[in-house]
């Protein structure tokens, strides 16, 4: 987030795009609601009637994957009725006169025709967050990313907002919601093929030089490969090792099928978790991890900040704490490492990455948690981001992108859309939810969300078990009859892989630029289930 | 948090709370500038989330402006420069004993608080042992009755209840989900759910935010309450183990067993918490199905995983990928790190991958 989850209360007008907020992150939607009992203005792009839409004062119910077209349109209105700050886009910003020609072409109207919503609402929308800029805030999640043109809606998105000024304020920015505890700090700390720690790019001599020097070896200099690359390779023979710590990926990816198969296909595959995940069932090495409540450490919260983890209770059995495991294997590989604790081993990271080097254990303990960047021992941690400059050091970009649809579209066998999420009860591939006694009251098993007119066109009722098919395979499912799903699409969460794998089902088709699969969108259809035969 | 005087004030201006001055705010209450300097009354209709309600009395104080003295709740009351503020008058004790005492007669003796017995002294019970009210001064008034509600999340025992309101104004003004309201007026006030349906019909989303702004025993964690004492049970200040927002929690430990989980108010989430935070943060961890020892496959990959010690399974992995990289090169091995593991971890898997195994082949799952 380039802003604070406390700075959502009070902005003037907030646009959430793709971002279930109540369910997903319940806790910054009361920031959200707090805004709108403030009198903030509250916009909502989601294809779904989603519990947020309640508090609302539009929704922009739009196509799926038709974002593009909707926020250049919003960019035409701001642009056409002189409603930018000028003096923002002249001094910090570059592209502009490109930005402004290339939404030419996306009048309100286009856009309502592209996207299904009236061209007055698009044009309303507008004229509100530029009205209400700098005090003007977007949120999304995984429903902008997980496009094949995931980065291209990011940057739209971010046009939008260089464009009304909305960066360097408070209560204002581009502010994506991160879905897991420590997916900030994952990329934080390096585990990107082209970063190393603290977003230092592993292509620079003078980074690459800094941190040979700190680890005394020679760095490789090819490129690393994604996931999506990798999995590509597992299937073509080439990658022929995995070690997966703490990741059900057998579950969580797309096309789950496929990725069993790659996995499957391996020469040695390791997981190291703290259960036998399905993904841990296939593979050659087991390592027992510990949970967070095992051991000491850090997580970064969406909001860039840096908070203690601490040790409750011992693991269970012989299980160890993930670090502790990686450091016998750093010894078994000739690599002794002389940060052996938590406390060190944060130590050596953060003196390594200029954006962290200020946050230590005692800080943390004393102060709390610290917002990066944090450079220095006596920096207050920054609360947002993009003050007097863009954190590039580069005047920020007006990057023209054009609407692409998804890469599988519904047609008449695949007629229906299904776009995946979650549900606030459970999390993720369930492995944590399943185990939490009572949840199975509240959302006791996988739905498909289907529209009353889909379900009737196919004799379907509420309730009724179902089945779901793409190209890549096919589930049984109960049917949740609901106009939460607007027409033509399916929902569904993928949280009980046991009896109902929705990945399945998903397209692996990514986008180009971060191999972010396309989990929002993909062709399916619904089925009555067989009857039994009569005999 | 500063906030500069605004003009027209002076910015010297103080208020003077039990002879001690205190920077005049304006637009503050008068219970900031007793917080500001540490001076504790009872609040126990006040969550700061919600802001001042100011119908328990409890946080009531003297003030006095121009040579006017009058009696104020402090929760409620806005600050004004040069105002003289006496919190703890003889008067003032004896007025809180016996508001105390009054609530006290329409509750269960302190000793049977469930709140009091498995988690730590409840805010109402701390502030009848601080000002030493009478359970029995008052003779006894009917009491609220628990709620038979079978939800195995939140215990609802209304005899403890003392009709502060913060659970339906949590509910409602900062959680907005407005599952429970009050019904009924005076001693007949009861909160309740809508057409009192039991709280699995209603709109209510198990946030516990009620529970955790209940300053009595009221309302409780169920899946905790009575499985602990609460002067054996320690806290751990730690992060929710879900999503990005890092809402901070308490984990709750007794003979170094896992029990259960808290909200950390002191943390920026400010105590509020979602069902999976509140309900679900620490069941998984001690759950039987955790893998215990480390699992080598046996027989070739039709095989089954088996039980291993940490020394060979080490040596296995360790010599697999000696063996990879030697054959294919080290760009056929790639690591996964973990969005649900700390900084630390993956800062070793990343650096591991690089130094030790020779590939940038590192990724993790924000993409997927």
């Amino acid at each position: 987030m380039s802003n604070s989850i406390e700075e959502l209360a009070g902005v003037r007008f907030l646009l959430v795009a793709g971002s279930n907020t109540t369910e997903t992150h319940p806790v910054i939607a009361l920031r959200m609601k707090r805004a709108v009992r403030n009198g903030a203005g509250l916009v909502v792009i989601d294809p779904r009637k989603i519990e947020l839409t309640r508090f609302a004062s539009r929704h922009l119910q739009l196509r799926v994957g038709t974002d593009i077209a909707v926020l250049n349109a919003m960019a035409h209105v701001i642009i056409k009725e002189r409603l930018y700050n000028a003096e923002f886009v002249k001094n910090r910003t570059e592209g502009f006169e490109a930005l402004a020609r290339h939404v030419e072409l996306y009048t309100p109207e286009y856009a309502a025709e592209v996207s299904g919503l009236k061209a007055e609402d698009i044009a309303a929308t507008a004229r509100e967050y530029a009205a209400a800029s700098p005090k003007a805030a977007i949120c999304y999640t995984v429903g902008i990313t997980e496009h094949s043109c995931g980065t291209h809606n990011v940057q739209a998105i971010a046009n939008l907002a260089m464009l009304c000024g909305n960066f360097g304020q408070p209560n204002s920015g581009v502010n994506p919601l991160r879905g897991q505890n420590n997916v900030q700090g994952t990329g934080d700390m390096g585990a990107i093929p082209t970063d190393l720690p603290g977003y230092q790019k592993l292509e620079k001599p003078e980074v690459r030089a800094k941190f040979e020097k700190a680890w005394g070896v020679t760095l490789p200099r090819r490129r690393g490969v994604t996931k999506i690359t990798a999995i590509d390779q597992m299937l073509r023979g080439k990658m022929k090792a995995v070690y997966i710590m703490g990741e059900n990926t057998v579950v969580s990816d797309p096309n789950a099928t496929h990725v069993e198969h790659a996995l499957k296909k391996v020469d040695f595959l390791v997981v190291q978790d703290i259960f036998l995940t399905e993904t841990a069932r296939i593979a050659d090495v087991v390592l027992p991890g510990a949970a967070f409540a095992e051991t000491e450490g850090t997580f970064a919260n969406s909001e860039r900040r840096v908070q203690r983890v601490r040790k409750a209770v011992e693991p269970p059995g012989e299980a160890m704490a993930d670090w502790q495991i990686i450091l016998e294997l750093f010894k078994r590989m000739g690599h002794p490492q002389k940060a052996t604790e938590p406390k060190e081993i944060w130590k050596e990271a953060a003196s390594l990455a200029p954006i962290l080097s200020g946050i230590t254990y005692e800080r943390l303990d004393k102060e709390g948690g610290l917002q990066w960047p944090c450079p220095t021992p006596d920096h207050p941690g920054t609360v947002y981001l993009h003050t007097d400059e863009f954190s590039t050091g580069q005047p920020g970009f007006f990057a023209p992108v054009d609407h692409i649809p998804p890469a599988e579209e519904p047609d008449p066998e695949y007629p229906l859309v299904l776009t995946t999420g979650r549900r606030r009860v459970t999390y993720h591939t369930g492995t944590q939810t399943s185990r939490a006694s009572g949840f199975e009251l509240l959302v006791p098993h996988e739905w498909a969300e289907i529209n009353p007119h889909d379900a009737e066109g196919v004799g379907i009722e509420d309730g009724e078990r179902i089945v779901v098919a793409s190209r890549r395979g096919r589930v049984e499912v109960p049917a949740k009859v609901t106009d939460r799903s607007p027409r033509g699409v399916v929902f569904m969460s993928f949280a009980f892989p046991e009896l109902t794998h929705t990945n399945v089902l998903t397209n692996d088709a990514f986008d180009f630029i971060t191999e972010t699969p396309e989990f929002k969108a993909c062709a399916v259809k619904i089925e009555k289930l067989a009857a039994p035969a009569a005999d | 948090m500063t906030t500069a005087a605004k003009p027209g004030t002076t910015s010297h201006a103080l208020v003077v709370v039990n002879g001690a001055g205190v920077r005049y705010r304006e637009g503050g209450r008068v219970l900031g500038a007793l917080k500001e300097i540490g001076v504790k009354v009872p609040t126990l209709c006040y969550d700061e989330r919600v802001g001042p309600v100011g119908t328990c009395r409890m946080c009531l104080v003297e003030v006095e402006v121009d040579g006017r003295k009058q009696t104020v709740a402090s929760c409620t009351a806005f600050q004004q420069p040069g105002m003289k503020v006496a919190t703890h008058t003889p008067e003032l004790r004896e007025y809180r004993q016996t508001l105390l005492e009054l609530l006290l007669s329409e509750t269960p003796s302190p000793n049977e608080c469930p709140k009091c017995q498995s988690f730590a002294t409840c805010e109402f019970h701390s502030a009848v042992n601080e000002y030493r009210a009478r359970w029995d001064r008052f003779p006894r008034l009917r009491t609220r009755q628990k709620a038979a509600d079978p939800n195995p999340f939140i215990q609802r025992d209304y005899d403890f209840c003392i009709a502060c309101y913060r659970c339906t104004n949590i509910c409602n003004d900062w959680e907005m989900a407005s599952a429970i309201t009050v019904q009924g007026r005076g001693q007949d006030s009861r909160i309740h759910t809508f057409f009192n349906n039991m709280l699995l019909e209603s709109p209510c989303t198990f946030c516990g935010q009620c529970v955790n702004t209940c300053p009595t025993g009221a309302l409780t964690d169920r899946k905790i309450v009575g499985k602990t004492d609460a002067k054996k049970v320690t806290r751990t200040k730690t992060i929710c183990p879900y999503c990005g927002v890092g809402c901070g929690i308490h984990l709750l430990t007794q003979d170094g067993k896992l029990m259960g989980s808290e909200p950390d108010f002191s943390a920026p989430s400010r105590g509020s918490l979602c069902v999976k935070g509140q309900f679900g943060s620490w069941e998984f961890v001690r759950s039987e199905d955790r893998l215990k020892y480390p699992l080598i496959r046996r027989g070739g990959k039709n095989g089954t995983l088996e039980r291993a010690s940490w020394d060979e399974a080490l040596d296995l992995v360790a010599s697999r990928f000696k063996e990879i990289i030697a054959r294919d090169g080290p760009d056929a091995i790639t690591c996964w790190c973990s969005a649900r593991c700390t900084n630390e971890s993956n800062y070793l898997l990343q650096k591991f991958t690089r130094i030790a195994l020779g590939t940038n082949n590192v990724d993790n799952c924000s993409r997927t």
